[in-house]
């Protein structure tokens, strides 16, 4: 077992045991060509690491849990989450440290170094996973090193990553990694030469920050940039800088800071420097004998070679995959605040507007052409919002994510999903929507006359003070509480719902241990000083996140609603001739008589079939709500079972829609078949402290209205019971 | 309006049982349990299943305890699995549990099961030819299928 291999020695070492990009380091090195001191660490300890702590084998539970084919990426960012959990609570076994300690720090001494992955293994190339895993600079103490080759060795198991795995099919339970560390080096300018551009075959590209630091992976702070043709070795082109911002010397979420006045009007590079780092680019290429994107950087003077990677490997245009989405979920901090002032100020207000327009229509009064005109146009519409959503809603989630990930490794707590706890109540639209029913249900507990006359459907004018208060909700709430068929009359569901509040036995309140401001105190507590403005703007992030997973389904369930209540104006209208059709259909015939609707398959006779009935007894999703519940289950699968929805069930459903959270208060338990711990059914489950499995892919097929279920949030399987 | 079903494959009665029978040919050996006053007692025998995954067959001595035990009450669990004993087996292991009532065949169905037994087991010929020795049947009435540690789906035999 060898744990660690210098610099001078790593030409000569295997590479599936450094990896490639150590490996390459090693051959540039014995070429002359100056290189950081460094070394490696090799997929040995990585080995070592964890087969003597036992995550190998909890890391294979956690991906285990589902066909891995089958995962979500929501499902991936979880289990990502949890296995980063488990690498930042698991320390290196004292034989390991005892081993790479004394070489490493008598090599950096207290210098600062660069701790960055090598990844290896047939599959697991650098050009395949450039950017995937990580590297972090300017890390000082041998404690935080150790520390931070823990973090890239669990960048193997990285959200991006793992996903990157299902796209290619890899066997994802057979990841290993080896380390550079390497001394950093805090360049006057820094870069990538890209040696051969994947575009422009012709030309080589230079990048380069005006930085004390390289940040190219994140691609954040604006590069200058300069196109080289590499037949004359002459410069075509030059584009400056323009916003103004440097990379940071520190490993901050955010190291984007001002330049210094002018600077960014002047090239950082002189012509002389430019043609070096070409130099630079086609020793290597001959070195290799094919070209390669070169990462380097100036100190003062001196031209450094930090790392070679597989061409475009660093700028991900080669791949035709999608692995520069999966580098976008890492998201860095500027980027979501810029989507939340996208999102706030032009988005929501936009919907809300367009919302606003819909219910104007009077249905009614339209033709059948017309009302089959308007069904395409709310479809059309819905399904442009529902687009927005995918591009800029969903991705301010990673707001969430991004504070999770800073919360866990700076506090490192026990339970990975303790940072939840920070965004609880962040006034949430649905939660502040449920509480005015708590309200009214509160009226109807003291008055029996008034729980009469709601258990009668009877008017409860006589009641004025509450029937205020109704009207002021349905005002306010109408349109939120139902989106589809319920609409027309909104008024007997919630007034249904507010008599099974007012009937429920009330749940003793649990006092929170720690206040919310408490909470806020600690988390600081943890960010020095300079860094705490950071930590509560990122705080302030999230919860603006947080709040939006719930507001902006309900923003998009508007749509749907306006496009339902179209459909079942159009299915009345047809119910005479076509008692059943599907929602496509409906507007087809509304404008031509003749048409006919398609008929639904019929079931397909299956031997198996006939001779067996399937059943489920135990299935396994994710734990996103912790608590254990048992009640019979209500599939979730019209509106109709949202009125049907008694006290103390466990609702079962494809994912929580916005529209469905009317009945969270009254039920004991969710069972998703989607979902996600960060995603809306989850959020809202924890917020009511309700046991949550989210993840259940045979949810809506196997489990059926009425049987007894038990939900267990805990281990996130849901069991079901012989009946 | 419906709530939107997105496009969900689930495995039915058909997959669940493909994999089954992939399962039974892949493994010779299955842990069988029959009980003695409430105490229970298990062993390993070579197994075999029919094609419509109706009956499971295996062999024993009729002077062994099992087939005391099935004498005196047939009801009986059988286990299937293909775990390696190593860790990837939380993900990748399957178990199959059948329960049904035990039987030794004794009538004309005889040839014709022995030949699917032996079809699997040519090496247990004359173990099974002894006449001390009987071939049995169980008669499947259910079966509980285990996968990823946790997962468990149940096929009840329809009349």
């Amino acid at each position: 077992m060898n744990l660690i291999i210098p610099l001078p020695l790593l030409a000569d070492a295997d590479p599936y045991q450094v990896g490639e990009k150590a490996f390459e380091l090693g051959v540039i090195f014995r070429h002359g060509i100056r290189v950081p001191r460094s070394l490696c660490i090799t997929k040995d300890a990585y080995e070592m690491y964890v087969r003597s702590t036992g995550l190998m084998e909890r890391i294979s539970l956690e991906l285990g849990r589902k066909d891995f084919r089958d995962m979500r990426w929501e499902e991936l960012w979880d289990a990502s989450l949890r296995i980063r959990g488990m690498f930042l609570n698991t320390a290196m076994p004292s034989a390991l440290v005892k081993n790479i300690r004394d070489p490493i720090e008598g090599l950096f001494g207290n210098r600062p170094v660069d701790v960055r992955s090598s990844a290896l293994g047939e599959d697991y190339t650098s050009a395949s996973f450039a950017g995937l895993h990580e590297s972090y600079l300017n890390i000082k103490g041998i404690y935080s090193i150790l520390d931070h080759i823990r973090l890239v060795w669990a960048s193997l198991w990285s959200d991006a990553a793992l996903l990157h795995c299902k796209e290619l099919e890899l066997d994802v339970h057979h990841g290993t990694m080896a380390v550079i560390v390497q001394g950093h080096i805090a360049g006057r300018e820094s870069g990538l030469i890209f040696a051969k551009d994947p575009a422009y075959g012709g030309q080589a590209v230079i990048e380069a920050f005006y930085s004390l630091d390289e940040r190219f992976a994140d691609g954040m702070g604006e590069q200058e940039r300069w196109v080289i043709d590499r037949a004359t070795g002459t410069v075509i082109s030059h584009e400056g800088a323009v916003q103004g911002k440097a990379c940071a010397p520190s490993v901050s979420e955010d190291p984007l800071g001002d330049l210094r006045p002018g600077l960014n009007k002047v090239p950082s590079l002189s012509g002389e420097e430019v043609r070096e780092i070409y130099r630079l680019a086609l020793k290597v290429e001959a070195i290799f004998g094919s070209p390669k994107d070169v990462e380097w950087t100036f100190d003062g003077t001196d031209l450094y070679t930090l790392q070679s990677l597989p061409i475009s490997a660093s700028s991900g245009k080669a791949f035709g995959d999608s692995r520069d989405s999966h580098l976008g979920m890492g998201r860095g901090f500027e980027n979501i605040k810029q989507l939340k002032v996208r999102i706030e100020d032009e988005l929501i207000p936009e919907m809300m507007k367009e919302a606003a327009s819909l219910s104007h229509t009077d249905l009614t009064a339209l033709s059948d052409d017309e009302l089959a005109g308007e069904i395409l146009e709310r479809t059309a519409t819905y399904q442009a919002w529902e687009r927005a959503y995918g591009k800029y809603f969903l991705p301010f989630a990673h707001g969430m994510r991004l504070f999770g990930r800073v919360y866990n490794d700076t506090l490192r707590p026990h339970d990975p999903y303790e940072f939840m706890d920070l965004l609880r109540s962040a006034d949430m639209l649905c939660i502040e929507r449920n509480a005015r029913l708590e309200h009214l249900a509160e009226q109807v507990r003291q008055s029996p006359a008034l729980a009469n006359a709601l258990r009668d459907g009877r008017e409860t004018s006589g009641f004025p003070l509450f029937d205020n208060e109704l009207t002021c909700f349905m005002n306010t709430f109408g349109d939120l509480s139902c989106s589809g068929a319920l609409c027309g009359r909104e008024g007997d569901v919630v007034r249904g719902v507010i008599l099974k509040l007012a009937l429920k036995p009330m749940a003793v309140e649990q006092p929170r241990t720690l206040s919310m401001e408490d909470l806020e105190e600690y988390y600081l507590s943890f960010f020095p000083e300079e860094r705490k403005c950071f930590a509560r703007d990122l705080l302030h992030l999230a919860r603006a996140s947080c709040r939006l997973r719930d507001g902006d389904s309900i923003y998009l369930g508007r749509f749907k609603g306006h496009l339902a209540t179209a459909l079942d104006e159009g299915r009345r209208r047809l119910s005479g001739r076509l008692p059943k059709i599907r929602d496509a259909d409906i507007p087809k015939v509304l404008k031509g008589a003749a048409f006919m609707p398609s008929q639904e398959p019929e079931f397909t006779d299956d031997i198996w079939e006939n001779r067996f009935t399937l059943r489920a007894r135990q299935l396994v999703g994710q734990p996103a709500g912790s608590g254990i519940a048992n009640g019979p289950a209500r599939v979730i699968l019209h509106e109709k079972d949202l009125i049907d929805f008694n006290t103390g069930e466990i609702i079962v459903c494809d994912a929580l829609e916005a529209s469905m959270t009317f009945i969270i208060p009254l039920a004991s338990g969710i069972v998703e078949r989607s979902g996600a711990l960060l995603i809306h059914g989850a959020v809202i489950a924890r917020e009511y402290g309700l046991p949550c499995v989210t993840g259940v892919p045979e949810a809506m097929s196997l489990i059926k209205s009425g049987e007894q279920v038990t939900v267990d949030g805990y281990l996130g399987i849901v069991i079901i019971h012989d009946q | 309006m419906d709530f939107n079903l997105r496009e969900v494959t689930v495995a039915g009665p058909r997959q669940l049982t493909l994999q089954m029978k992939d399962l039974f040919t892949s493994q010779g050996l299955a842990v069988v349990s029959t009980q003695e006053h409430g105490q229970p007692y298990c062993n390993l025998v070579a197994f075999a299943s029919t094609d419509d995954l109706k009956h499971l067959i295996f062999a024993t001595n009729r002077a062994t305890r099992k087939f005391a035990n099935i004498d005196e009450d047939p009801r009986l669990s059988m286990l299937i699995d293909n775990r390696s004993n190593r860790v990837s087996d939380f993900h990748e292991a399957v178990a199959v549990n059948a329960v049904g009532l035990a039987e030794e065949i004794l009538g004309p169905e005889k040839d014709a099961l022995l030949k699917v037994y032996l079809a699997k087991h040519p090496h247990l010929e004359g173990f099974v030819m002894s006449p001390t020795c009987a071939l049995m049947r169980v008669r499947v009435d259910r079966y509980f299928v285990v996968s990823r540690f946790q997962h468990v789906l149940v096929l009840d035999m329809k009349e």
